[in-house]
């Protein structure tokens, strides 16, 4: 069924007595050609573009809990291509790209708002390494600008410019970059999937990897087990623990981010504004609330829940900069489990076991990848070939010495 | 709030007092060592649900480095002790048991 304004008028009309399920609810067949394991963002992009880009339909997403239930109903809906280093830019702009067109392309309202994104400046250095980014992103066909105080001025006249520690100098700004509404796009890449013939298979956990003789041939599951030719683990913050059914270990912890909203407020944020040195972030919802959050707790927990310095912390780097903040009434809090790779850059990628595939690794950014990582997965799962934007998110970049820093952050970063 | 007992110096330290280390009782792999050893002690990590083994450092207080014992799904502590040893001492162990029968962590159950 094609969502379309004459729908939502006619429905509204007709006391919306008309609306189906978005997608089916099917029992799990015995054989597959490609399983997913994890029905997050990127296991529904990749097997929406598996079967709608790739032409491989025989396809079963399966999720132990449901769907949104993961990251990507948790986080704080940013999207940007604002990376530096190659390994990584080409690949979020391809991103940010398909972001631009995915209502269209999915038949979906994830209201995808590119309403900018600010990276505040506070010192000449800064400055530099700001206009070194902003540089590379132009190279990889994006967009980027620098701006000085006055103009952030007029822009947002409520940040505290004079701040005596981190005053205002200046912003790289990215006027694509923006927010999505990041429920609806589980469900949009779950109905495009669903209707492309994709099985989504809810309330599905995977319990065990089945690999003979080097070969992986399908998965266990608590609805019973299912074969498969190949099977691709998209797992996120439990990566470690559904890797570790094939005997693998991966260069990750599993670590949480709090994110956190207010009460309505009129609008006030013309977009997204980041606060690196303080450790800060927010935009504002259409439904009014300003979402922000900061940094991770710092130790590994698969609890979906932070602890009480890290609200603090972040709180105080939102007065800090912000200080109209502090008159807003704190709603919610919680947190997601996240993957976070030892050099901060994601996998895609084969494994040791043929048939076997990965992608983990997303830190506090995947969201924005979602696309891209569904888009180059199911590449990588149709054509054993990687997409190539992501040839080096490879597994093995740290045995060869060639770990994409891209700011040298990670769980525990090792920063050679 | 995360509340840790620092074996040094005594204090029950608040997490804002402590800065996290990451696992604990990694073998060192050096010079001479196979590649995929090499690699896998800097960078692979066992990342468990469950216990876990961690090093912190009473950063805002004695300064010295330690040892913990803890739940990365309820975030209760087992214990803490001296980082002067290469396994978890017996008693940490029996802690652990007692609350988690059965428990497992690489090559020390
Ligand atoms: C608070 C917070 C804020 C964030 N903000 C941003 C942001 O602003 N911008 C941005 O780009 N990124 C952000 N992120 C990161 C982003 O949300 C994640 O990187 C991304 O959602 C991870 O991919 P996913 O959507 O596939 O993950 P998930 O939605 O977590 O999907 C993984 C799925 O696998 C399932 N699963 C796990 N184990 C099994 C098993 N054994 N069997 C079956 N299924 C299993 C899980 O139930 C889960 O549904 C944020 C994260 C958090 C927590
Ligand atoms: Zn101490």
């Amino acid at each position: 069924m094609g969502y379309s304004a004459f729908k939502v008028f006619w429905q509204g009309l007709t006391g919306n007595k008309g609306w189906q399920p978005a997608w089916r609810e099917p029992d799990p067949r015995p054989q597959y050609d490609i399983i997913i394991i994890g029905g997050g963002g990127h296991g529904l992009a990749t097997a929406y573009y598996l079967a709608k880009e790739f032409g491989v339909r025989n396809v079963a997403v399966v999720e132990k809990g449901w769907l949104g239930s993961g990251n990507i109903g948790r986080n704080t809906t940013i999207i940007r291509a604002n990376y530096l280093l190659p390994g990584n830019q080409p690949f979020y702009e391809l991103s940010l790209k398909l972001w631009e067109n995915l209502e269209q392309d999915f038949n979906y309202n994830a209201m995808v708002s590119q309403r900018s994104i600010l990276n505040l400046i506070h010192s000449d250095p800064q400055r530099d390494a700001f206009a070194r980014r902003a540089n590379a992103m132009r190279l990889s066909g994006a967009d980027s600008e620098l701006l000085g105080p006055d103009e952030i001025r007029a822009l947002c006249p409520f940040l505290d410019f004079d701040n005596a520690r981190f005053p205002i100098q200046g912003a790289l700004r990215q006027k694509r970059g923006g927010t999505v509404r990041h429920d609806a796009v589980a469900w949009g890449y779950a109905r495009g999937a669903d209707m492309h013939g994709v099985d989504i298979i809810q309330n599905c956990e995977v319990t065990g990897i089945d690999i003979t003789d080097g070969v992986c041939t399908g998965v266990q599951t608590t609805r019973g087990p299912i074969r498969a030719k190949k099977v691709a683990m998209c797992a996120a913050g439990s990566s470690g623990r559904v890797a570790a059914l094939a005997d693998m270990r991966l260069p990750i912890e599993s670590h949480v981010l709090q994110a956190f909203v207010t009460e309505g407020l009129k609008p006030t944020l013309p977009g997204v504004i980041t606060f690196g040195a303080g450790h800060f972030y927010v935009s504002q919802s259409d439904k009014g609330g300003l979402v922000f959050g900061g940094d991770i707790d710092g130790y590994n927990t698969y609890a979906q829940r932070g602890n009480l310095p890290v609200v603090e912390d972040v709180c105080e780097g939102g007065m800090a900069i912000m200080p109209m903040i502090g008159r807003a009434r704190l709603l919610r809090g919680w947190g997601g489990v996240m993957d976070m790779s030892m050099d901060g850059s994601p996998f895609i990628d084969k494994t040791g076991t043929q048939g076997l595939y990965v992608n983990a690794g997303w830190c506090y950014g995947g969201f924005k990848a979602t696309p891209a990582s569904g888009y180059c997965y199911a590449h990588l799962l149709a054509k054993d070939q990687p997409h190539e934007v992501a040839t080096q998110f490879r597994l093995d970049r740290f045995r060869r010495g060639a770990p994409i820093d891209e700011k040298g952050v990670g769980a525990q970063p090792n920063l050679h | 709030m995360l509340i840790l007992h620092c074996p040094y110096c005594g204090t029950d330290a608040d997490e804002t007092e402590l800065a996290p280390g990451g696992e604990a009782h990694l073998k060192r792999f050096g010079p001479g060592s196979q590649d995929a050893d090499f690699e896998a002690y800097l960078f692979a990590r066992e990342n468990p649900m469950g216990v876990h083994f961690e090093r912190w450092r009473h950063a805002n207080g004695c300064g010295k480095w330690f040892h913990a014992a803890r739940c990365t799904t309820t975030l209760e502590v087992f214990g803490t002790y001296s980082a002067q040893t290469l396994d978890p001492p017996q008693e940490i162990r029996d802690a652990i048991t007692a609350k988690r029968p059965g428990w497992r962590w690489r090559d020390f159950a």
